[in-house]
């Protein structure tokens, strides 16, 4: 059936680009996105020659939209990148301008980040996640100089420039975690020889550990509203999910499982989804975030699923699956559709889009970063740093 | 002629930029975006905002490095400061199947050999260091490796061997002593390593 309206739409598409004089009476984009399936919104881009090209394709095509000629496109976007950032967006159907604009003011990567934004709002409506909260958007991840052993936390723009080391511990490093709406992370770090978990300060700098105890203290994930931390404990004498509040006070145990990992929060707070084995099976649950007892989630289709990361929609659980090899794919919560299997990688991470993911993918024995667009399967991979990167997290 | 030949693509590139803009009149709505710091986090923050390397977590920075710092450390205390000595169980790794920490029958005699070198110095403790292979994702190996610790813990307490006297920690796949990609590798690298744990001198 989903098949069978898409194929629809790509004949409505072509039909409209043959009559383009009756293109108002029918509003294609937007009307349906089925997880890997759907079809990109086709721009022009002229004008833009240099770093402004480069930073509107990545943030454009991570979004749904790809780049094709003049003839071939629904939208031209033309301008310059000489200095500054001006440019303009036009409906070549409705033979309107959507959008002019010229910027100054920080950097010319800034600019264009900011012009993306407002095309992406143009033509979708909705807001794009180039920019948050008056910034470039940002993402945390780890770094590792080999592909495993000591390393730092680094935060970053969304597409891995200007990045920066936040930690100097020279030691094993894991799983940062954004504190909704602050520019404050938690993360683990072996740094005093043990897996501990440390809230930081981007602000200020300084830095808190806030669980160590006895065994495994790892994987933080923060409550939408930031008040509460879930994390993998194994005081018990198992690894299991543990919440408390953020400064590490107020400490229960939530899962009992044998072998639970990676928990997520609904956006809601509610609930908290997480890896775990079932009838001797690797399957994702979810569990009330004060307790209670565990559901399990359909993920047929995409064996051995861990790594959950719910969006912040609420609608869709991403995952990755170890098949032969590792791979982004993402389901419905409610379990209505099988898995979508979208790409080689590990570590998904939604943008507040909840259609754009970054994660990481092997290069060699080596990881690198890369961003994803679920519905149209669009991924370019982040600037490189130097070693290893891996286990990003896309600031909310 | 020579006139006609240059106005004439002039005037072309002026109408296809004219229509590409759509509209001659439009005038550009200008939009300035306040920062000139493109590297420091929060672009209008400007630098020193960040807690650069220097400013965080280096020996002794903020709350790192005391050791306890107001965190809970629940269990932790009573092995600071304790001499690792990797040498003296070395001889007793035990080794796992893919994606398994159940403790083989084959490890069994390991497993009593380190009770018995527990048992023969009370003063010692023991730290146990799970490790996996590099199949599996981060987090998972994380917990894989604490699981195979927390085995050998359980057939150590089974041995008479008090829980008190013994600490694990998970390496996931950070640790291993075969950096190869291969099956050889692998088996060696699926472990738990058998750390000696002496008091602090002068104890």
């Amino acid at each position: 059936m989903k098949k069978l309206i898409i194929n629809l739409l790509t004949i409505g598409l072509a039909a409209v680009a043959l009559t383009s004089g009756q293109a108002q009476e029918i509003n294609i984009e937007n009307t349906i996105n089925v997880i890997g399936q759907t079809k990109p919104i086709p721009v022009a881009l002229s004008g833009f020659t240099g770093e402004g090209a480069e930073v509107l394709k990545f943030d454009l095509m991570v979004q749904g939209f790809s780049f094709v000629t003049p003839d071939a496109a629904q939208y031209l976007i033309n301008g310059s990148d000489a200095g500054i950032i001006t440019g303009s967006l036009t409906d070549k159907f409705a033979k309107r301008v959507l959008l002019s604009r010229s910027y100054n003011g920080a950097s010319l990567r800034r600019q264009a980040h900011a012009f993306a934004d407002e095309i992406v709002m143009a033509i979708t409506g909705k807001p794009g996640i180039a920019q948050l909260r008056g910034t470039t958007a940002k993402i945390a991840f780890k770094a590792q100089p080999s592909g495993y052993g000591p390393g730092e936390i680094y935060i970053a723009d969304f597409d891995g420039h200007n990045a920066q080391r936040i930690t100097s511990d020279n030691a094993i490093v894991a799983k940062p975690a954004w504190v909704p709406g602050r520019l404050a992370l938690f993360y683990t770090s072996y740094a005093l020889d043990n897996p501990d978990i440390f809230y930081h300060s981007l602000t200020t700098g300084q830095r808190r550990k806030i669980a160590g105890y006895s065994g495994l203290n790892t994987s933080a994930a923060v409550s939408p509203d930031g008040a509460k931390i879930a994390m993998v404990l194994s005081k018990s004498g198992s690894a299991n999910i543990w919440v408390c509040d953020a400064d590490g006070t107020h400490l229960k145990q939530i899962t009992h499982g044998d072998e639970d990992s990676s928990p997520t929060w609904s956006p809601d707070g509610a609930w908290i989804c997480f890896a775990t084995k079932h009838n001797e099976r690797r399957q994702l649950a979810k569990v009330p975030a004060g307790g209670g007892p565990v559901q399990y989630i359909r993920t047929t289709g995409a064996s051995s699923p861990t790594e959950p990361d719910w969006s912040p929609d609420g609608k869709w659980i991403a995952f990755t699956s170890q098949m032969r090899d590792f791979n982004i794919c993402v389901v419905p919560v409610d379990g209505s559709l099988p898995p979508a299997i979208l790409a080689e990688g590990q570590n998904p991470s939604w943008a507040p889009n909840s259609r754009t993911l970054i994660f990481n993918r092997s290069l060699g024995y080596r990881q690198t970063l890369s961003v994803l667009d679920v519905f149209t399967k669009q991924d370019k991979d982040c600037a490189r740093a130097t070693g290893s990167s891996s286990q990003p997290a896309w600031a909310k | 002629m020579k006139m006609n030949q240059i106005v004439f693509p002039l005037a072309l590139a002026l109408a296809v930029t004219l229509t590409t803009t759509g509209c001659k009149h439009a005038p550009y709505k200008v939009t300035t975006i306040p920062g000139s710091q493109p590297g420091a986090v929060g672009d209008n923050g400007g630098p020193g905002t960040v807690g650069n390397g220097g400013t965080v977590g280096g020996e002794g920075g903020p709350g790192v490095g005391t050791g306890t710092g107001g965190g809970p450390t629940a269990g932790l205390d009573t092995f600071e400061g304790m001499i690792k000595d990797p040498a003296a169980l070395a001889a007793y790794t035990i080794h796992f199947k893919f994606d398994s920490a159940a403790i083989k029958q084959t490890e069994e005699a390991n497993i009593s050999s380190v009770a018995s070198a527990l048992s023969a110095s009370a003063g010692d403790k023991l730290l146990i260091e799970g490790n996996c292979d590099e199949r599996g994702t981060e987090e998972y190996n994380r917990a894989l490796g604490e699981r195979r610790a927390l085995a050998a813990r359980e057939a150590l307490t089974k041995a008479g061997v008090s829980p008190d006297r013994i600490r694990t920690i998970s390496y996931g796949k950070d640790k291993p002593t075969d950096p190869g990609h291969d099956d050889a590798a692998w088996a060696k690298n699926r472990r738990d390593d058998f750390i000696l744990l002496h008091p602090k001198a002068g104890v």
